[in-house]
């Protein structure tokens, strides 16, 4: 397993030094990833399908706990195999419809990425793995849905559906981590032998909360749906792969993994069903005022997105039917209706179905497969559709009585504008008289009209033979989801009941409102006037906010000027010592322990003193270079007095070499200018001032503390009678601390390097500015 | 007179604060070296403050006296010294560059040609 995770990363590596190659007929070799990754979980079915899982451990941070756990079972399959297997669809049609591009090699680069990290999320066992390849399929989905990088809207949507997806991350890794420490163990399968633990702990609500946020922004959940339409700017073989097979199940496939874990509570179980209820409702209407064809299958994947996340809160055995089947009806049917569209893209250059008609007569095939995937959307008897509807009404009217009216009407309403969103996708650009532009238009290749019509096929076929469908596919994934044996049973004929009933509700109300139904730009208009009160606008102004308060933030802090960040530094530093004077308490003073003060003393003081304020006060520069040199020697002369005669001569000979230096470099510069303003002037006195005080104060402070003799005392100790020499300090330096004068001395090698290629470098009149 | 010695540590450090918040570059490297000679004697007054004992070791002993002078701060501060000048030394000839180059002294002037080719 952990090999076909990795083919595909292997795959896009491969492209980047080969990619010229692949452009040209190779392509077809691309082609064998989805091919050989789909047969290889096809041969696992009959494994799985008798109940059996298979496991795959490979350490890689054994120490955080992170290993390559992956781990087959039946939920895990049905994924693996709509990912490999729509793979294949998807890499075949995108082989043809973006022949020519000249990112052609990139983007089987990105989608080979992405396939896998799809793989890897969900053979994962391992939680923070899982979370890995979550992470990574929203990065390798930011570049599919920002592939036509020139365009403005196609880079913006990019953005937002990575800034959406990549905060859900955020949250559902804190989830993540945080369920871990409560269950002690990261490993999905072992999470459920601590199911009471969870449930019972405190903090169980705030980890469902943060992994229903990673879910909702994953699989567009209201409010955070806006992400989707907008990723429809991606190349067609894109939105049918990512945004309605694979990548928004993502949160689908979280929510039902961690179902038998942490479902079944109310807390789990409300906050589900409201928020998919609300979404496939809002969805639903939505999908049926849009007139563009991306759009309108956009937002009916949102309202599916939405069934899903209802029934999975539902929870009970027929919801968690309901929902493992409702997956792969969905899929099967959505990729072909958007393979479909991408055609019609393609060939008549619009999307619109006010314009789209009668192109039955030039595309047949499509037009077929059009027809299966919009019945079986539908869920007209003998499609799969069927079967995925009669089981989400079984669901709703296997609930608590109370619940029952509510949630059935919510069904069947979603339903209803979900047929006709269908037929419109499906049927409307078909049927009708042939407009006049469009009879030129010819069949595509058969590359890219065979897979819609297969997958749409599929949906009939499995419709056909639910008993085969179910018992391969969907009874282990729903066993998975419900953590018992589901004895999922699919049937074609229920019988007349409520169920049956319900369902030619659905067709027959749906159909009547295609027939009516007809949007168009007022509509449209009308939806943009409630446009301020989308969480997409609010989004959008408070990520503008957050950019200005970086610009304003930025320019106040960073604004470039040396003595500005200087300043900040300063004033920071001030005010962390002193909130640490202010916490050391008062400062005592031992007056007896202080050396006797002497006249030269005092005397070299106030010289000392006083060639600081002329050095401050001075216009010229010679006159602060020399008041500098004075300080020097003041200070060389206090080092005599006090017992350093090595610091003196040192600081005697330093001071000397560089008032030299200064004066042979500065004797050419002009006097200094006035240039601050007086107030800054006086700021800045302010500011130094404190920081004297302060520092006089950490001195006093520093003095007062008991001084440690035991390093002294070892080199005053060991200085003759290890290294032989009689000058402690100079022992200190060129002995015990060898080495570090030795870089010392390749320090003022570099220094003197510098500063002689620096005189020596003479610059051409064109280099000087 | 430690005290003192903290007084002009402290207004070596006032000097120093108050040149580095200047526009002028030879000020802020004056500046930064009022600030290191600050530095060094407050690492000198941190040890005990003696007079006239040397850290060396007398001709016919084989320890260093216990009363002498401390020799571990000034091992720090002779390093320093040497080290600040190789700083120093380097500044100032940058800054002759600098001036032969832009005819300037004043560092917000250095910073213009960059806002420039944004």
């Amino acid at each position: 397993m952990l090999l076909t995770v990795l083919a595909g990363f292997i795959t896009s590596i491969f492209i980047i030094p080969f990619g010229k190659i692949l452009k040209s007929k190779w392509s077809v070799l691309l082609m064998a990833l989805p091919v050989v990754l789909f047969l290889y979980y096809t041969r696992l079915i009959p494994h799985i399908s008798s109940g059996g899982n298979l496991l795959e451990s490979t350490p890689w941070i054994p120490s955080l706990g992170v290993n390559l756990d992956f781990r087959l079972d039946g939920l895990s399959l049905l994924f693996a195999l709509l990912i490999t297997g729509i793979g294949i669809a998807i890499y075949f049609y995108a082989r043809t419809y973006l022949k020519g591009h000249p990112y052609f090699d990139r983007f089987f680069g990105y989608l080979s990425l992405f396939m896998s990290a799809m793989l890897g999320m969900v053979l994962a066992d391992n939680m923070l793995l899982l979370f890995i390849f979550w992470e990574l399929t929203s990065i390798s989905s930011f570049f599919l849905i920002g592939f036509n990088n020139t365009e403005p809207g196609s880079r913006k949507s990019a953005i937002t559906a990575l800034s959406v997806t990549g905060l859900g991350g955020f949250f559902l890794l804190a989830g993540l981590i945080l369920l871990g420490n409560i269950a002690g163990t990261y490993s999905i399968s072992e999470l459920i032998h601590s199911r009471d633990v969870i449930i019972g702990h405190p903090l169980y609500p705030l980890v469902l909360g943060l992994l229903f946020m990673g879910a909702f922004t994953k699989s567009a959940q209201f409010p955070f749906h806006f992400w989707l339409p907008g990723a429809m700017k991606a190349p067609t073989p894109v939105s049918a792969y990512l945004h309605s097979a694979t990548m928004v199940k993502a949160g689908i496939y979280l929510l039902a993994r961690f179902s038998p874990v942490l479902g079944n509570t109310p807390e789990w179980s409300y906050p589900l069903m409201i928020v998919g209820g609300f979404t496939m409702l809002f969805a639903a209407y939505h999908s049926l005022l849009r007139t563009d064809l991306k759009s309108i299958l956009a937002y009916s994947t949102i309202s599916a997105l939405g069934i899903l996340t209802f029934l999975l809160g539902i929870g009970t055995r027929e919801a968690v039917i309901a929902a493992s089947v409702f997956i792969l009806v969905h899929a099967l049917y959505k990729a072909a209706l958007f393979l479909i569209t991408g055609i019609i893209d393609h060939e008549t250059h619009t999307r619109d179905i006010t314009q789209l008609s009668g192109l039955r007569k030039v595309l047949l095939p499509v037009a077929l497969a059009g027809l299966l995937a919009a019945l079986s959307s539908a869920g007209v008897p003998l499609s799969f559709g069927f079967i995925g509807k009669d089981l989400i009404y079984e669901a709703t009217l296997h609930t608590p009585s109370s619940w029952i009216f509510i949630l059935t009407t919510l069904a069947l309403i979603t339903n209803i504008c979900l047929v006709a969103a269908g037929f419109m996708a499906g049927i409307k650009p078909f049927a009708g008289p042939l407009p006049e532009p469009f009879k030129k238009i010819h069949l595509p290749y058969t590359s890219m009209w065979l897979p819609p019509l297969i997958l749409a096929l599929g949906g009939i076929l499995l419709g056909i033979m639910p008993d085969y469908a179910g018992s391969l596919f969907s009874l282990q994934a729903a066993n998975a989801i419900f953590g018992a044996d589901t004895q999922l049973h699919l049937k074609i004929w229920h019988g007349f009941n409520t169920v049956l009933v319900l369902s030619l509700v659905t067709l027959a109300a749906g159909t009547f409102i295609y027939m009516i139904n007809k949007p168009g730009k007022e509509r449209l208009n009308f939806v943009k006037k409630l446009n301020h009160l989308s969480p997409e606008y609010i989004m959008g102004k408070s990520v503008d906010a957050f950019f200005r308060f970086s610009e304003w933030y930025t320019g106040k802090f960073h604004n470039g000027y040396l003595r500005s960040y200087h300043l900040q530094i300063i004033l920071f530093a001030e005010a962390l010592l002193a909130y640490k004077l202010w916490l050391s308490g008062p400062i005592e003073i031992d007056f007896f322990s202080l050396a006797m003060l002497s006249v030269y003393e005092v005397a070299i003081v106030a010289i000392l003193i006083g060639a600081l304020i002329m050095m401050l006060t001075t216009r010229t520069r010679l006159t602060a270079v020399v008041s500098m040199s004075v300080i020097g020697y003041c200070i060389c002369l206090m080092f005599v007095f006090y017992s350093a005669p090595d610091l003196a001569m040192t600081q005697f000979t330093i001071d000397t070499l560089t008032t030299v230096l200064f004066v042979l470099v500065l004797y050419k510069l002009p006097p200094f200018l006035n240039l601050g303003t007086k107030k800054e002037r006086y700021r800045d006195i302010a500011v130094s001032l404190i920081f004297g005080i302060i520092l006089c104060m950490v001195a006093l402070q520093a003095h007062h503390e008991p001084i440690v003799t035991a390093t002294s005392n070892f080199y005053g100790d060991a200085a003759y009678t290890e290294a032989k020499g009689k000058n402690v300090v100079n022992v200190i330096l060129v002995d015990f601390r060898g080495i570090d004068t030795l870089f010392e001395t390749v320090v003022l090698s570099i220094g003197a390097i510098g500063v002689y290629n620096l005189l020596r470098l003479r610059l051409k009149p064109s280099e000087k500015e | 007179m430690e005290l003192l010695l903290i007084l002009v540590i402290g207004m070596l450090y006032a000097g120093g604060i108050y040149f580095i918040l200047r526009r002028s570059m030879v000020k802020l490297l004056l500046g930064i070296m009022l600030l290191g000679s600050a530095t060094n004697i407050l690492i000198f007054v941190l040890g005990a403050i003696v007079k006239g004992k040397p850290p060396i070791i007398g001709s016919m002993q084989d320890v260093l006296d216990k009363a002498s002078a401390d020799p571990v701060p000034q091992a720090l501060i002779l390093t320093a010294i040497v080290i600040s000048f190789a700083l120093t030394a380097f500044a100032i000839v940058l800054l002759k560059r600098v001036y032969a180059l832009l005819e300037t002294d004043d560092l917000d002037d250095l910073n213009t040609p960059e806002e420039e080719d944004i």
